[in-house]
């Protein structure tokens, strides 16, 4: 029998690309991301998606182990003089960036330095700061004119990473985008493949060396089993939790806390709460204005504070709420109680008593402006219980309802409530990461000099807890932070810059053919497996 | 009918001049501010405003206005604040699976829809006609997340038959596109179908009791040339209005269907860049939509010349 050449042609063709198929045939990994990835540069931005970019993608000098005690990532060696004054560092060999270059001292130095400008724990650094320079290429010094107690754990910092660049873009200005996105870490960002809103591609890199020890945390050698990671944003959770059940894809960062339940009762998806620290529900009231600038009206409203049914509002899912009472998180390193026994348990009444004292007339109440972000669900249904529990004792609440844009750019106002109020605000609510609020250095809100340029929106004033902020600082062993920690606490609760309403904790979710997942903080595609 | 389009042609460079201007005053009035989304929860007032400086966004009005239409004016039309990638090129990205949505959605429901409308007046009064119309009913009524939701239980996760969601190019996989397009297209299509069956029927009904109807049965024409060939035609002018405004609205309208099976349309496009005050984009895509909106309706104005010779502009 013949066969005609082009038959033979297409038959070979289809056999080659079959082969050739098998052959090539790569691991994908497929996350739904907790939001849509819309600019790449972690240091200009604070967004912690973006933060979670910058960990495929760069590398860090330092990194926090499960127990979030920093280890070395990109150093090698590290010492520090005896007055604690001088630190040396030692890049470890095989570090190179994405486009072949070798990463340097000068671009470690240069990343600091953009760095630091954006971060208050890099702030805080550079002040004590008298040089930093590049003595060769791979070693770095730091010489300081005071010691700066939480050197490593500013290094490592988990959320908002010193992510180190090429000296170029680490030349751009922190307020602007750099235009290239090079890093050293165990990915390389695919930038033709990206599509914002919908699709973001990272390729291993090949020439990425990782340490000798055992993954821990975000610590420890970052070998990674899969070709491609793709982020794929699906804005629908109904959807997203479909697409998981259905193998389209592996991993579901965060579920929606409705659709857990579903998940949780799937025999082939595994849902794990790997940030053992969370989230904390936050209230924050307007300082320059009455009657918040009055501690006492503060007070009221921590007293109104049911933690179980604010958390029921934020979360509901009892296993992943936690009451807590500690300034810097429950089942963190500096948790503690001490000195929160009068707001254990609401007070309406006394609630009522010290807003009056604050000089709130309760015969002829004063509006009280109150932002409500409705694109928001978990801050929304947050800020809508404290308008209850206002309303519920009295107060006249002029809640505003906006979308989370406009609450962004409407708390940076200083105006008047009473005299503006379509500008200016009494409270607004949010929810923090964490690991942020665990350290008086990391943790915003507690910034108290009441700048309106430089504080946190709110713009508490208040010497005391500056003093223990330094204080902390300044502390050089473990003891020393906790005697800090404790006085802060409470100062903390008798002058009371924020509200918490409770911690809680968010779940990720994949499929059981991902195997080996890191115990990080967030989930990271390094060290795990995933089966073809 | 050449110097109405010409005419048309004209009149659309006034009307999106007037877009644009409307547009970017109403955004520079809009609460909300780019540069403190971009800053993040961590950033004080100052780290804001020093974002903003470098966005441009602290110039004055008129400034950003005459900068803005500049570009566009040289085929500029600026760059994404957020993502740093030009507009045009995010736009590129986005326009392919929102017009094969609108394509196969209006395809997919006048195939539908105006042999239900036709058969519906033929029987009027029956149980067709009453099963048409609740169906109509229905459509209308009945939010297309909801089908979509339905229809992603039944036929994605449990006949696994088609995928959960996204998209897949015509260009680059013609059998997966069909499996990835099938049930957004049913879903939206749902409320289309509903809408252009009961235009149909009623243009139908009226047609069909006309004289030339009776005329056509009296001279032992066939139903189907009677319905077809005299009465559709006659009673074409609104249904293609109809179609016509649907395709409009389907461009524009896409931003549920496309969020529910994660297509990387257009209607999310700007729904994200709403939210985040993107306004590069925001403007961009509502110039698009108004030249769009225009020349749908230049092309209906044209079909009803072609469809009814006594037309007359």
């Amino acid at each position: 029998m013949k066969v005609r050449p082009t038959v033979r042609l297409a038959a070979a063709a289809l056999v080659a690309s079959l082969l050739s198929g098998t052959a090539l045939a790569e691991t994908v990994l497929k996350i739904v991301p907790q939001a849509d990835l819309k600019n790449l540069d972690p240091v200009w931005t604070t967004a912690s998606i973006t933060q979670n970019h910058g960990y495929m993608v760069y590398d860090v000098l330092f990194a926090m182990d499960s127990n979030l005690q920093p280890q070395p990532q990109m150093v090698a060696d590290w010492s520090v003089s005896d007055d604690n004054l001088t630190w040396t560092f030692t890049l470890r060999d095989g570090l190179t960036f994405h486009d072949g270059s070798p990463v340097e001292a000068s671009d470690v130095v240069a990343s600091i330095e953009r760095w630091a400008q954006k971060r208050s724990e890099g702030q805080a650094m550079m002040e004590r700061m008298d040089e930093l320079s590049a003595t060769d290429a791979k070693t770095f010094t730091m010489k300081l004119n005071k010691p700066f107690g939480p050197m490593l754990q500013t290094l490592a910092a988990p959320t908002l990473p010193l992510v180190i660049m090429r000296a170029e873009e680490a030349a751009t200005d922190p307020n602007e985008q750099v235009s290239e996105i090079i890093g050293s870490g165990p990915f390389v960002f695919d930038a033709d493949a990206w599509v914002p809103g919908d699709r973001v591609v990272y390729r291993k890199f090949e020439d990425y060396v990782p340490r000798d020890e055992p993954s821990d945390g975000f610590a420890g050698g970052k070998v990674v089993n899969v070709d491609t990671v793709e982020w794929i944003y699906i804005p629908d959770t109904n959807t997203a939790t479909q697409a998981l059940q259905s193998g389209q894809v592996d991993v579901y960062e965060i579920p929606p806390m409705d659709l857990v339940p579903v998940l949780q009762a799937d025999p082939d998806i595994t849902v794990k709460v790997l940030d053992t620290l969370g989230k904390m529900g936050h209230i924050r009231p307007n300082h320059l204005y009455p009657p918040f600038n009055d501690p006492r009206a503060r007070q009221a409203l921590k007293l109104l504070v049911d933690q179980p049914e604010f958390l029921a509002a934020q979360v509901g899912n009892p296993d992943f709420e936690t009451v807590c009472f500690s300034v810097f998180m429950c089942n963190s390193a500096f948790e503690t109680d001490a000195y929160s026994e009068p707001y254990s348990k609401p007070n309406p009444e006394r609630a009522k008593e010290l807003l009056a004292e604050a000089g709130y007339d309760f015969d002829n109440p004063q509006p009280l402006v109150v932002m409500l972000p409705t694109d928001q669900q978990i801050i929304y249904n947050n800020i809508l219980v404290m308008v209850g529990k206002l309303q519920e004792i009295g107060v006249n609440v002029d809640a505003q309802s906006m979308d989370w844009s406009t609450l962004t750019s409407r708390r940076a106002r200083t105006d008047d409530p009473v005299e503006s109020p379509n500008v200016g605000w009494h409270i607004f609510p949010t929810w923090w990461t964490g690991v942020n609020m665990a350290s008086p250095i990391t943790n915003q809100p507690l910034v108290t000099t009441g700048d309106p340029v430089s504080a946190w929106f709110g713009w508490p004033k208040d010497e005391e807890i500056e003093n223990l902020r330094t204080q902390f600082l300044d502390a050089g062993t473990e003891e020393e932070q906790k005697a800090v920690i404790d006085a802060l606490q409470k100062r903390f609760y008798e002058f009371i810059p924020y509200i918490n309403t409770g911690q809680f904790l968010t779940p990720v979710a994949w499929r059981s053919s991902v195997t080996d997942v890191p115990e990080a903080l967030l989930f990271v595609p390094w060290n795990l497996k995933k089966e073809s | 009918m050449t110097l109405m389009i010409l005419r048309r042609v004209l009149s659309t460079i006034f009307v999106m001049a007037f877009v644009a201007f409307f547009v970017f005053g109403l955004l520079y009035l809009a609460p909300g501010d780019p540069a403190a989304l971009i800053a993040g929860d961590l950033a004080t007032a100052a780290d804001i405003e020093r974002i903003r400086a470098s966005l441009g966004l602290d110039r004055p009005f008129h400034t950003q206005f005459l900068s803005w239409l500049g570009g566009v004016l040289q085929g500029d039309l600026g760059t994404s604040i957020f993502s740093n990638r030009p507009v045009s090129q995010l736009i590129a990205q986005r326009i392919e699976p929102t017009l094969a949505l609108a394509t196969t959605t209006i395809v997919f429901s006048v195939i539908i829809a105006v042999p239900m409308g036709i058969v519906a007046a033929w029987r009027a009064g029956s149980w067709v006609d009453r099963l048409v119309m609740g169906f109509a009913v229905l459509g209308f009524s009945v939010p297309v997340f909801v089908f979509a939701y339905v229809l992603i239980i039944i036929f994605a996760a449990q006949l696994q038959l088609v995928p959960v969601m996204g998209y897949v190019s015509i260009f680059e996989n013609p059998a997966g596109f069909f499996r990835s397009i099938a049930l957004p297209t049913v879903a939206l299509g749902v409320t289309y179908i509903a809408l252009i069956a009961r235009i149909t029927r009623a243009s139908m009904l009226e047609a069909i009791n006309q004289d030339y109807i009776r005329t056509a049965h009296a001279k032992g024409l066939g139903i189907v040339a009677i319905l077809f060939r005299h009465a559709l035609r006659n009673a074409s002018v609104p249904i293609v209005t109809t179609i016509g405004i649907g395709i409009a609205l389907l461009i524009g309208g896409v931003v549920v269907t496309e969020s529910v099976f994660a297509i990387p349309g257009l209607g999310r496009l700007t729904v994200d860049a709403i939210l985040r005050r993107d306004y590069p984009i925001i403007q961009a895509v509502i110039l698009i939509f108004s030249a769009i909106y225009v020349l749908i309706n230049l092309a209906i104005d044209a079909a009803y010349i072609a469809l009814d010779p006594r037309i007359r502009y």
